[in-house]
């Protein structure tokens, strides 16, 4: 961190300047995190290794399905760990290694340099407590201003993030706004302090996909005026196509593969992405078209299998793939890595695809899955 | 009347449920206000045929369906299930009818009783109803647990909490379709889900469909989810019908201006559509408290004119199977179909 | 390689037979220590309490000479002494137990059955009739609970001098269980509503089960352990509320030993010996901590997660 000072240009989000850390190192630098928790079944390793870094102005999207540790990702980054979490590697924001700063320190990260949009609007917000005090509490937690500033700062900030009305939605409470109104005060809150760093878990899985589109719009326009960097964690690939930079893409706590969103899409090379893309339902498809469902379930991270913990699932699965785990590693065009031998769209790939068909299709029924058990 | 008409409805006699002119209303606080969730909507379904019913929060859909079971009853219309009115039925003949409709709800949680295994609230509808003996009801939950993809010898002494929401979702159909009913109604059955698991659930509702020949209502805000189960798609707004259609047309030549912005919140997973060049619908749906005069959509749509306040339209035919209601409605010209900025690549792996 | 056919079945299909989680639901969660220190307790009591007329006790009604106030562990075979009339306070108290916890189980029973039908049918229909018992238990609650039993306990007594009444045991039973009733309404109520809102009360009405199905199959499964966590609390508070109307003199006619009124008893000798009173008041003192700590056990065990996600 480079400054804790309070800068009333950063209330006003117009600290468009490059942050100017003299060494040119990226603004959040994660090496190695693992995360673990202790529960009664034994040791949950729910985020196994994963090396990224993130630029100011960038946009990071982090996809997989619920159980792949994205969300414990993007809360170990910050530090919002339960008392049964343990946290290995290094997080370096701004060149400072706050993996395992006390918690007097992270507190003045929290808001000021890096904040959160979560999930749910309704359980995120405090019921009891009027919208404007969400917003002006942090304001006043991180800066020295007086009341009548922070008031007009949240009035502001309100409108920015598309509120109409600002000023009588500041005195209601969240139960009062529909939910797509709450998210946008989520992000507020968020905003408030000029973050440069902003994590959004999923902030639009519970809404509609008209409100969607505007969320992921807010997100991007406030990201683009305050040269935020931002992490979109989702489970729905078409969320962060047009929206992110980089895309990594996460099973069982590791990243499979890590590309510059145009690159992942033109040459995708994990079977899992491939298979995250296939799942979703297209419009140009015509009714009643048979989607490409993921089967099965993602291993329990407690005692995950041995080799790619895709391979249970992985039609392109061979021997190889059950004994040793793939590393992430480049390939290709640069910055495009991922972690499998035998690539989507690759010559290893399709004889593996081809040796598996041949092997299992007399056995397995193709279509109907009734025909499965009986 | 304001998206109103039956003109996109189908004579009676080729139709398993017909629901003419249904209102729902409920009291709004003090002051003797009230929510108009439902007003005057007509929808039809045929046998063996899907009916996708979709649009916003707030738009009624969930109510639509609820209104269709009677539960609660709706406040006036008419719903006609296989020649019986269930509006004019109540009491025992209406629990012996109910059972002929089924519903498939969107929490998987809420939707299931956590005190109860799994065994026995899939054999409910059957335990209810004496259907069997204690024998062959286990016997049939074991098949219709290997039916929805869950096996049996695992599945049936556990409880809810200790599946997935996915699994959960299993056990919930297996549970609608016990009792073989005529009509099932699924409550945005997926929204809950991942993309992964949802693909997954909705394969398994169209095999279902196709093993036990089930005539579905499916109920979501996602018109890409209910495109690929549907035959015909009916888009709600603000508790009323905007426009019907087959899905394959009404896709690619939208005439209502709210499904074309309804197709353009879509997420395309392809990055080479930038979501900030396509139009997206601003604003957020008006309270159902007072709803806006005349076409309901008036206030958010970018082709609203005087009329629009003035006078409710009209369903309409306004193309092979598809019906709207719109003073000004988009003709094929107007609109790009989404499709033709994907492209005309379909593999996901080969995107862009 | 089944593995592999299931997977790549799996990914054309959508359906892969289930490998449902293990199964580490509530049934392996552990006791906390706590719980058999209360449970130990409870059970010896009723234990005492069953085996009175076995175990070696003076007559808790008769008074011996010599140990009137005589303080605990004074005199062998009195081991916690006597009272202002000599009687053996052991057995007064052990004998006394059995009256005061057969009134705070009897009198909860009662009220949990009328509370609970009460509270389960107004939260499941609503509607007027749901609203006029709402008020009731409402107006219930607003007076002051020792007080309703007092004006009960006059009221079931009739006229005192027309010995036709119903037994003075029978008489608290039913006054304090009706001061029970509101309250274990209130807190049914408050879970029922919750739970009828759920969607399985929807499912299930829709595949035709009548609403008494649907209230004892669906609704009161999940409602109960919140009912038997309260009333472990009500049977507590009632037998405080036994002890406060022994005091005030409507409890039991005497000799006959509760702990209300062995502690009415020793008022009068407070001073002097003390040890009277703080007998029984140590008896409740444990006991209404156990059946507090037991209630929170209850609750806790019985509190399903309710997902898996």
């Amino acid at each position: 961190m480079t400054t804790t000072d309070p800068q009333p240009a950063q209330l006003s989000g117009l600290d468009q300047s490059p942050d100017g850390d003299p060494t040119g190192e990226p603004l959040l630098q994660v090496t190695d995190l693992k995360t673990n928790f202790t529960s009664d079944r034994g040791r949950v390793q729910a985020v196994r290794g994963v090396t990224f870094t993130l630029d100011r102005g960038k946009t990071l999207g982090i996809v997989g399905e619920s159980g792949s540790g994205k969300s414990v990702l993007a809360r170990s980054i910050m530090g919002l760990m339960p008392s049964n979490a343990t946290r290995t590697g290094s997080v370096r924001y701004g060149g400072e290694e706050i993996l395992n700063a006390p918690l007097k320190v992270m507190r003045e990260y929290w808001g000021d340099q890096m904040s959160m949009v979560f999930q749910d609007p309704m359980t995120a917000l405090n019921p009891v407590m009027r919208v404007s005090k969400q917003i002006t509490e942090s304001i006043h937690e991180h800066l020295d201003v007086s009341k009548d500033y922070a008031d007009e700062s949240a009035l502001k900030i309100l409108e920015s993030v598309g509120i109409p009305e600002a000023k009588r939605r500041l005195r209601q409470y969240p139960h009062e706004l529909s939910g797509g109104m709450r998210q946008r005060v989520m992000i507020a809150i968020a905003l408030a302090c000029g973050p440069k760093l902003l994590f959004a878990d999923e902030p639009t899985t519970a809404l509609d996909v008209t409100v969607q589109a505007q969320i992921l719009d807010l997100l991007q326009e406030q990201q683009r005026e305050r040269f935020m960097a931002v992490m979109l964690v989702t489970h729905d690939l078409g969320v962060v196509a047009g929206r992110a930079d980089d895309i990594a893409v996460m099973y069982a706590g590791q990243i499979v593969e890590r590309a510059p969103a145009r690159t992942l899409f033109a040459e995708m090379a994990h079977p899992y992405t491939e298979a995250l893309l296939q799942s979703i339902p297209k419009l140009e498809m015509p009714n009643h078209t048979r989607l490409q469902a993921i089967g099965g379930r993602p291993p329990d991270l407690v005692n995950p299998p041995q080799g790619c913990k895709f391979a249970p699932r992985c039609p392109y699965a061979q021997d190889k793939c059950r004994e040793v785990e793939p590393p992430l590693e480049e390939h290709g065009t640069p910055g495009h890595a991922f972690a499998c031998y035998y690539p989507v769209n690759s010559a290893e790939g399709a004889e593996a695809l081809a040796r598996n068909r041949a092997a299992h299709v007399p056995a397995a029924n193709t279509t109907d899955p009734t025909a499965v058990v009986s | 009347m304001a998206g109103i008409g039956t003109a996109h409805l189908r004579p009676p006699d080729e139709t398993l449920l017909q629901v003419e002119h249904l209102v729902v209303e409920f009291p709004a606080g003090r002051r003797g206000l009230k929510v108009n969730a439902v007003t005057d909507v007509s929808i039809d379904v045929k046998p063996g045929e899907t009916l996708g019913l979709v649009g916003e929060s707030g738009c009624g859909k969930s109510t639509t369906g609820k209104a269709i079971l009677q539960l609660p009853p709706p406040t006036s219309g008419t719903v006609t299930f296989d020649g019986k009115k269930l509006s004019s039925t109540s009491g025992e003949s209406l629990r012996r009818l109910r059972t002929q409709l089924q519903m498939i709800f969107q929490d998987p949680i809420s939707s299931l009783n956590p005190r109860r295994r799994v065994e026995d609230i899939i054999a409910e509808g059957l335990s209810i109803w004496q259907i069997g003996d204690k024998d062959s009801r286990s016997k049939k939950v074991d098949d219709m647990l290997l039916t929805v993809g869950l096996d049996p010898a695992v599945a049936r002494g556990r409880r809810p909490f200790q599946f997935s929401g996915g699994q959960c979702q299993r056990i919930s159909i297996a549970r609608a379709v016990m009792t073989e009913p005529k009509l099932s109604i699924c409550d945005e059955p997926v929204s809950a889900l991942d993309v992964s698991v949802q693909a997954q659930i909705l394969n398994l509702l169209e095999d279902m469909k196709e093993r036990y020949g089930l005539t579905l209502i499916y109920i979501a805000h996602d018109l890409a989810v209910v495109k690929n189960d549907s035959d015909r798609v009916a888009v709600m707004y603000l508790g009323r019908i905007c426009e019907v259609g087959n899905p394959n047309v009404l896709y690619q030549q939208p005439a209502h201006p709210y499904t074309s912005a309804l197709l353009s919140a879509i997420p395309v997973p392809n990055p080479e559509v930038r979501p900030e060049d396509r139009q997206s619908l601003a604003g957020e749906i008006p309270s159902p408290v007072s709803p806006p005069s005349g076409c309901r959509f008036r206030t958010r749509c970018p082709r609203a004119e005087e009329k629009c306040a003035a006078e409710v339209p009209e369903i309409r035919p306004i193309g092979d199977d598809q019906f709207v209601a719109c003073h000004f409605p988009l003709s094929p010209n107007d609109t790009v179909p989404p499709t033709e900025v994907v492209g005309a690549s379909t593999s996901g792996a080969t995107v862009g | 390689m089944t593995d592999l056919a299931s997977a790549s079945t799996g990914l054309q299909t959508g359906i892969v037979l289930a490998d449902v989680e293990p199964d580490d639901g509530i049934t392996k969660k552990k006791l906390p220590f706590g719980a058999y220190l209360a449970g130990g307790w409870m059970i010896l009591l009723i234990v005492a309490i069953l085996g009175a007329s076995y175990l070696p006790l003076s007559d808790p009604n008769e008074s011996i000479a010599g140990l009137k106030e005589v303080a605990p562990f004074q005199v062998s075979g009195h081991v916690l002494g006597g009272d202002g009339n000599g009687r053996d306070l052991l057995a007064r108290t052990i004998y006394g137990a059995r009256i005061s916890m057969e009134v705070a189980v009897c009198a909860v029973l009662f009220g949990l059955f009328i509370g609970g039908a009460l509270g389960l049918l107004s939260g499941y229909y609503r509607g007027k009739v749901g609203n006029v018992l709402v008020s009731l238990f409402d107006i219930l609650l607003a007076i002051p609970p020792l007080v309703l039993a007092l004006a009960l306990v006059a009221v079931l007594k009739g006229d005192p001098s027309a010995d036709n009444g119903l037994p003075t045991v029978l008489i608290l039973i039913l006054a304090l269980g009706i001061v029970s009733i509101p309250i274990l309404a209130r807190i049914t109520r408050a879970n029922t509503l919750a739970w009828a809102q759920r969607d399985f009360v929807t499912a299930a009405r829709a595949q035709g089960a009548k609403n008494s199905r649907i209230i004892l199959r669906e609704i009161l499964p999940n409602v109960l352990p919140s009912m038997i966590s309260i009333s472990l609390l009500g049977i507590a508070v009632t037998i405080i509320a036994e002890g406060g109307l022994g005091i005030l003199g409507v409890s039991v006619e005497p000799p006959t030993a509760t702990w209300g009124t062995i502690i009415a008893d020793g008022r009068t000798a407070l001073r002097d010996s003390p040890f009277i009173v703080f007998i029984p008041c140590i008896a409740i003192f444990l006991t209404v901590l156990s059946l507090n700590y037991l209630g929170d056990v209850v609750r806790d065990r019985f509190d399903v997660r309710e997902s898996a996600l």
